[in-house]
């Protein structure tokens, strides 16, 4: 296991569980689309997570875009196999979405933007 | 490039292939894996699939300048610099040269969200970057089919590795592809499928609670290869790789005849003894002195001033040294010299394979003349009987190829057929001496006789062989009408013949004399005559003189008459008859 990929488990505030959930509403995203040159999966990739970002994430994240073909070194530190790739950096846990991202749901489960009580814990 | 990394031996095969460096395989796969193309290396947990990997880095980073890549599915690249440190591969050595590089790939199920549809160019990317960055000419994916549990959509996967092996062979790379090995096929996920050009199977089984690594190429497209299972093993050396027996017979054949140590033997064996370079197998039931006769071997080659490797699996070094003593052989000053050296080993104590690569290590450290191995019947221990005749086969091969004299003693047990060696390595026998009791009023004695000897005259005669003091020492048995004579029944025919001899010289020297004295009495014979002839001779010459005298003194009587009657001196001759008349 490697730094970058290593998952942090979120401290334990004092804080209550009730607040902790309120808190999440205010949280800042930092993500990063991995793509490997304009193809037609990547540009969907983009145009849907821009979507879906400007929707749920309005005014609290980054999305930086990164091209692969152009800095091929950047697979090797992010660990990227699968090309698109979305990282969410921060908050924690980190976590790898895959795909053209057009299974909707599933970014927004793995982002915590739906509130599920069984899937939170993963 | 491709030219000089090619053998010369496989000139013929138009396919160019790229010389692993790996002891063994390149001689199996007639010299290397295919150039420019993968090559699948499958196998279960544990046989050694990510170390062949490696060591076909590391090889052609230091032996051939040919950088290459390693793409770990399953280690980063610390835990793979330190699980081949122990076999002295410095891999931060040769990244830091950029001779090598490793990427750690890292996919996990449990992290990643499928959202649609996806490809791998990432890896592309990482691999295309990695093979740019040092100018790689090799290439391993281990293990590839990792990804297949990290990602769910296979028929994705499977569309993209056919892709990444296009794209290798593209690149020209020369890439080994590992994987695990599935149930009823090559590899878990078929990827056997893909990579059709070369397949090696990788085999880790446990016979007899003893471990024996194998290695066979289930396919090599477009080249001639073993089709065997080749027993390879992992040291601190690497991997090596043992040819059954080696692709060609062409050992040089050394003229030179060398001493068995034991000058009898020698003169058996049409008086000079043994080839240079021969195999020769001692034989023989326990206690009839095998180790006796191979320690005089290795005695007669360090007098030679050469280097001899003893390998025992039965005696310490010290007791060997000891028990020799007490035939007159002192072998401690040659180990002391450094021409002598044991390598003491319990039979069990390692597989086959281990046995065999401690050996060749041995022999390359040492470069002995004469290698022993006493008893080669040991191996069957730590092996079954096949396993152990295939063995000493590629031993004797190996040791041939490099003109080492090789001494094998063989303990055969009692009640089995003599002139059959326990691990049937007979063919490829030189010389065969067979060592055996003799049982006979009571007594046990030792014989020695050639079973066979190739290429040079022989004895076909026992010899009977006798631990003394003085070492190891062969008689003639008597051969009688009672059968083979030998020990005290020798002593006493021996004796008797004694008597006999003693008894006719008295005889020959007796009637030398009479024959002298009958020469004495004929010569004193002879000179009696010749002194009773030399009398009469002079008795007989006097009255010749005297009849002679008369006759002159009557002619002149009768002239003195004649002359003085004056009568005609012309009928002088007739007158006197007248005269008587």
């Amino acid at each position: 296991m490697t730094k970058d990929v290593s998952r942090s488990i979120e401290p334990y505030s004092s804080k209550s569980m009730e607040a902790r959930v309120a808190d999440r509403a205010s949280e800042f995203y930092t993500l990063r689309l991995y793509i490997a040159g304009l193809t037609p999966r990547s540009t969907l990739a983009v145009d849907r997570i821009r979507t879906i970002c400007d929707r749920y994430l309005s005014g609290r994240y980054d999305l930086t875009v990164i091209d692969l073909y152009l800095h091929p070194e950047a697979a090797r530190q992010a660990q990227i196999v699968v090309i698109p790739t979305l990282v969410k950096q921060t908050p924690a846990p980190m976590r790898l979405f895959v795909g053209d991202m057009t299974d909707e749901k599933r970014i927004l489960r793995g982002l915590n933007i739906i509130l599920e009580p069984s899937e939170s814990s993963r | 490039m491709t030219k000089t990394a090619m053998k010369p031996k496989s000139a013929p095969v138009s396919l160019p292939k790229c010389t692993t460096g790996i002891q063994g395989l390149d001689e199996i796969t007639g010299g290397g894996l295919p150039k420019g193309r993968p090559t699948l290396v499958c196998g279960g947990a544990g046989c050694g699939k990510t170390l062949l990997g490696i060591e076909f880095l590391v090889r052609g980073a230091v032996l051939f300048d040919e950088p290459g890549v390693f793409l770990a599915f399953e280690e980063t690249a610390e835990e793979l610099a330190q699980n081949v440190r122990s076999l002295g591969f410095d891999l931060e050595d040769l990244i830091e040269k950029k001779k090598l590089a490793v990427d750690y790939i890292h996919v996990e199920r449990s992290e990643i969200e499928e959202t649609g549809e996806y490809d791998l160019e990432g890896l592309f990317i990482r691999l295309g970057h990695a093979i740019d960055s040092i100018g790689a000419k090799r290439v391993v994916l281990d293990t590839l089919e990792t990804l297949f549990s990290g990602l769910s959509n296979d028929s994705i996967l499977r569309s993209e590795l056919r892709r990444l092996f296009r794209w290798l062979k593209q690149k020209g790379v020369t890439a080994i592809i590992t994987a695990e090995k599935g149930n009823g096929s090559l590899t878990r996920h078929g990827l056997e499928e893909y990579v059709s050009d070369c397949v090696l199977l990788l085999d880790h089984r446990v016979e007899g609670q003893i471990s024996t690594r194998r290695l066979r190429i289930v396919k090599y497209r477009g080249s001639s290869h073993g089709t065997n299972e080749f027993p390879f093993l992992i040291d601190e050396g690497g991997v090596s790789v043992f040819p059954i027996t080696s692709l060609q017979l062409q050992h040089k054949a050394s003229a030179e005849r060398i001493s068995t140590g034991v000058p009898a033997l020698d003169a058996m064996l049409g008086g000079q003894g043994v080839y240079r370079g021969s195999s020769v197998l001692l034989s023989g039931t326990a206690g009839v002195g095998k180790t006796s006769l191979a320690c005089h071997a290795a005695n007669a080659c360090c007098q030679r001033g050469e280097r001899c490797l003893y390998i025992a699996f039965e005696e310490s070094e010290a007791q060997l040294l000891r028990n020799m003593r007490s035939i007159g052989l002192d072998l401690e000053p040659w180990v002391k010299k450094g021409l002598l050296r044991f390598q003491v080993a319990r039979p069990t104590m390692n597989g086959l394979e281990m046995h065999l690569a401690s050996i060749h290590k041995q022999v390359e450290a040492f470069q002995p003349q004469l290698v022993i191995v006493d008893p080669i019947t040991s191996f069957v221990s730590s092996g079954t009987a096949p396993e152990a005749s295939s063995m000493m086969m590629r031993l004797v091969d190996y040791l041939k190829s490099r003109e080492i004299t090789a001494l094998l003693t063989n303990l055969s047990h009692a009640g089995t057929v003599l002139e059959q060696s326990e691990v049937e390595i007979s063919s490829l026998i030189d010389t065969w001496l067979l060592l055996r009791d003799i049982e006979l009023n009571g007594e046990r004695n030792r014989g020695l006789y050639i079973l066979k000897s190739r290429g040079m005259p022989h004895s076909n005669q026992i010899r009977e062989f006798l631990l003394t003091d003085q070492g190891v020492q062969l008689t003639e048995v008597y051969l009688g009408p009672e059968g083979v004579l030998t020990g005290s029944a020798r002593l006493a025919q021996e004796a008797k013949e004694k008597a006999t001899a003693v008894e006719r010289s008295l005889e020959i020297e007796r009637k030398r004399g009479e024959l002298e004295r009958r020469q004495q009495a004929l010569e004193a014979q002879i000179a009696v005559l010749q002194l009773q002839f030399q009398t009469d001779k002079e008795e007989m010459e006097r009255d010749i003189t005297c009849e002679q005298a008369y006759l002159e003194k009557l002619e002149q009587g009768r002239h003195d008459m004649a002359r003085s009657r004056k009568s005609d001196s012309n009928g002088h001759i007739v007158t006197p008859k007248k005269a008587r008349k």
